[in-house]
């Protein structure tokens, strides 16, 4: 931000803001709030819906304020007669071409524009409505992300979106005119293309053009078939984040009101993604240190390195169709979610005396991908599809809300037994760099018999909001098995949102970046930041979500994977050892190279 | 697709790999084989390291980058209010009757396609068409004809 200060008028009220700020930020700064709808605080400038447009004394035409810097002696009126006719009459275009019938939707009562449309106080059919002479186009084939044209406001936010933060580019705008959409290549379904399911779209669409699938119902279902017992897990980063949907400000740490508000809503068990975060810490660090001593010990070529982290399914999708010649670096773990979904239905079947196919297992997850990922055909190791229904933090929310719970004033619960025990160091998961905090207060402390050496385990390097995070370990005084460890500075490298990913990969394929262990999650901020989160995101929301988790961590008393009791309990009774044989055809995964195009 | 591979490996060896080598490769495609289909889009996107969808959404905007195949000679007759009013209806019909097609069609023998244009800029002198690069101002049904007449004469 430049150094000089502008000084101008917004309503008559002064005010002098550095120069380049835009008048949205400037009218901001005086808290007055411009109604916007293309405009994003995580996207560049489109200035394309005009709906934030100001009246400038003396100026020939309205400004949109996201688009304009404030210039010297600008003398700004963001309500004035002209502006609000304006501002009412472009609402009133868009809900032409908007297909508005609003109880309908899935969106209603959480869509900025029917908040504008409410806000103004639209009139009735003041344009001839365009909707119903387009063809409807709804492509819902895809198990986590509807699209549905006829809502569709064409403010770019998903392109922009699927650009920049991700780098995927599987939505575009096509045709022009009358005729402009937000299109795939060829207009092929979302399932066909190089989406990877993320839903940061969904995340950032201001309508109902881009919802994940609902799958609600189904398991309102399930709760009311009396011959199923139904599992549900919590992800890591739904606890600091589903108070958004209740009416808490974000970064509200409810992990125990989740528990019993899950409890209340009639589910069997309620059990912990984290317990499986553990688990995949100790798969996952044992994997590594066994590439580690093919690649040192053995010498052997082919090993992999460096391994990347598979808990994203966005990420694995990604690397599946961008850098295919990169997934046998790909750990084989599956991610937290669908071990959980292999034990509910084999390890907690047998100790509860139940029979597989009468476990229902449902994910409360902050992610629309993995509503895919359970979807996928390798995923079902008990026999059965290891997950059934995959719900999003939204998703929970609604549920709380249909069920008539008064969230804030529940009690606290603690999880059901067993899979609902975890640690500090699964809880993390939730935040980009998460995974390898975890993997590292593991993996050090097994190689040389003494905690990682940083102070009070936090390893700050990995964690925060940059792109790309690198961290060194240098390893020193291994216990005598792992002797040939010794002296070696493990190199990591931590990235989150996929355009970083991108960035990331490409070095490390062009040669310019050498590392033993990468980290990667498919969304801005990690898991916190998931497409499944509570709309709206921004940087300063997941900054909160990220301090709660954090703030989640250093509250329990355990905080490394390896001392989880219930972890030590499954591999004594069950899995045997980490990356055993059992663990492999339940844990364990393999990965498929997709076009690119 | 070895055309389309060597139109890009020329066009690239002028304006490079970037993206603004994009519309010069795209408009190459099309002055050779009249039309992209979909393996022409992802060849593009592939050899510019763009996202076919991005490729695709460039393609689709410009009337001129058709994605559909289209005949030897593509008719594009003006159809914006000058036009219109100067009698562009005849001249359509005309030619319809002569081609057997509809606009928007291709002729059995994939010599012509009929299409309507928006505004050519030869307001002064309508009812305009077009075939391929050259205009044909001042138009009437019979005259039209005529023109058809010299293009199905050629091979």
């Amino acid at each position: 931000m430049s150094k000089y200060l502008v000084n101008l008028t917004i309503n008559d009220i002064p005010v002098s803001v550095p120069e380049g700020t835009t008048i949205l930020a400037a009218a901001s700064k005086l808290d007055f709030r411009i109604p916007t709808l293309c405009y994003h605080e995580d996207l560049c400038v489109a200035g394309n819906c005009r709906v934030c447009v100001v009246e400038q004394v003396g100026g020939r035409a309205l400004l949109a304020a996201c688009a304009t810097p404030v210039g010297e002696g600008m003398q700004i009126h963001t309500n004035s007669a002209v502006v609000r006719t304006a501002r009412k009459t472009i609402i009133e275009l868009l809900l032409s071409e908007h297909s508005s019938d609003c109880t309908k939707c899935y969106k209603n009562g959480n869509c900025e524009l029917q908040s504008l449309a409410h806000e103004y106080r639209v009139g009735d059919h003041v344009f001839i409505d365009l909707v119903n002479g387009k063809r409807k186009h709804i492509d819902d084939l895809s198990p986590s992300i509807i699209k549905d044209d006829s809502k569709c406001i064409r403010c770019q936010r998903c392109v922009r979106t699927c650009d920049e933060l991700q780098g995927v580019s599987a939505l575009a705008v096509a045709y022009k005119g009358d005729h402009q959409k937000i299109s795939t290549f060829l207009d092929h379904p979302l399932v066909e293309v190089v989406c990877t399911n993320c839903g940061q779209c969904v995340n950032r669409c201001p309508v109902g053009a881009l919802i994940e699938k609902t799958y609600v119902e189904e398991v309102w279902d399930v709760i009311n078939n009396p011959n199923k017992h139904v599992v549900v897990q919590t992800a890591p980063a739904v606890r600091v984040a589903i108070g958004e949907e209740l009416g808490y400000n974000p970064g509200e740490r409810l992990t125990g009101k989740m528990v019993t508000a899950l409890k209340r809503l009639g589910f069997d068990s309620v059990l912990d993604t984290d317990f499986t975060a553990d688990l995949t810490i100790l798969e996952e660090g044992t994997e590594l240190l066994t590439r580690l001593k093919r690649a040192v010990v053995d010498k052997d070529p082919t090993v992999a390195l460096p391994m990347t982290t598979s808990c994203s399914p966005g990420w694995v999708k990604f690397i599946e169709h961008t850098f295919p010649e990169f997934l046998p670096n790909v750990s084989t773990c599956k991610s937290p979610q669908q071990m959980f979904g292999a034990l509910a239905k084999t390890y907690y079947a047998q100790k509860k005396g139940l029979k597989a196919q009468d476990i229902t297992v449902v994910s409360i997850m902050p992610c629309t991908a993995k509503k895919y990922e359970a979807n996928r055909p390798e995923m079902r190791s008990s026999g059965y599809k290891d997950v059934d229904y995959v719900l999003t933090t939204r998703e929970l929310g609604m549920m709380i809300k249909q069920a008539g719970i008064n969230f804030q004033n529940l009690e606290d619960s603690p999880y059901d037994s067993i899979m609902g025990e975890s640690t500090g160091a699964a809880v993390i998961f939730g935040a980009t760099g998460g995974v390898m905090e975890a993997a590292l207060r593991t993996v050090y402390e097994v190689v040389t018999g003494r905690e990682v050496p940083f102070a009070n385990l936090n390893i700050m390097p990995v964690r925060g909001m940059d792109g790309v995070k690198e961290a060194k370990v240098k390893i020193e005084g291994c216990l005598p098995e792992w002797k040939f460890l010794d002296g070696i500075e493990v190199s990591c490298a931590v990235a989150h949102s996929l355009a970083n990913a991108r960035k990331l990969m490409q070095a490390v394929k062009d040669g310019t970046a050498h590392y033993h262990f990468i980290e990667v999650m498919a969304c801005p901020g990690g898991c916190l930041g998931g497409g499944g989160q509570p709309i709206p995101t921004n940087e300063e929301i997941r900054s909160k979500r990220a301090a709660a988790i954090y703030g989640e961590d250093e509250g329990l008393p355990l905080r490394k994977s390896h001392e989880n009791p219930e972890i030590k309990m499954i591999y004594e009774e069950f899995l045997g050892a980490p990356n055993s044989h059992k663990s492999h055809s339940l844990l364990h995964t393999h990965y498929l190279a997709r076009k690119k195009y | 697709m070895a055309d389309v591979q060597q139109i890009i490996k020329d066009v690239t060896g002028i304006y490079g790999k970037e993206r603004k080598a994009l519309m010069p490769i795209l408009q190459a495609v099309v002055k050779t084989k009249n039309y992209l289909d979909d393996q022409d889009l992802i060849a593009v996107a592939k050899a510019l390291d763009l996202s076919a969808a991005e490729v695709f959404g460039t393609a689709s905007f410009y009337t001129f980058l058709d994605t559909v195949p289209r005949g030897k000679n593509v008719i594009r007759v003006c159809k914006t209010i000058s036009c219109h009013m100067a009698g562009k209806d005849a001249i359509i019909h005309a030619i319809e009757d002569t081609l057997k097609v509809k606009t928007g069609e291709t002729s059995v023998d994939k010599k012509f396609t009929l299409l309507s244009a928006n505004c050519l800029g030869w307001c002064h002198k309508g009812p305009v068409m077009l075939i391929n690069d050259q205009v044909y101002p001042e138009l009437n049904a019979e005259k039209a004809i005529e023109i058809l007449q010299k293009y199905q004469e050629e091979d």
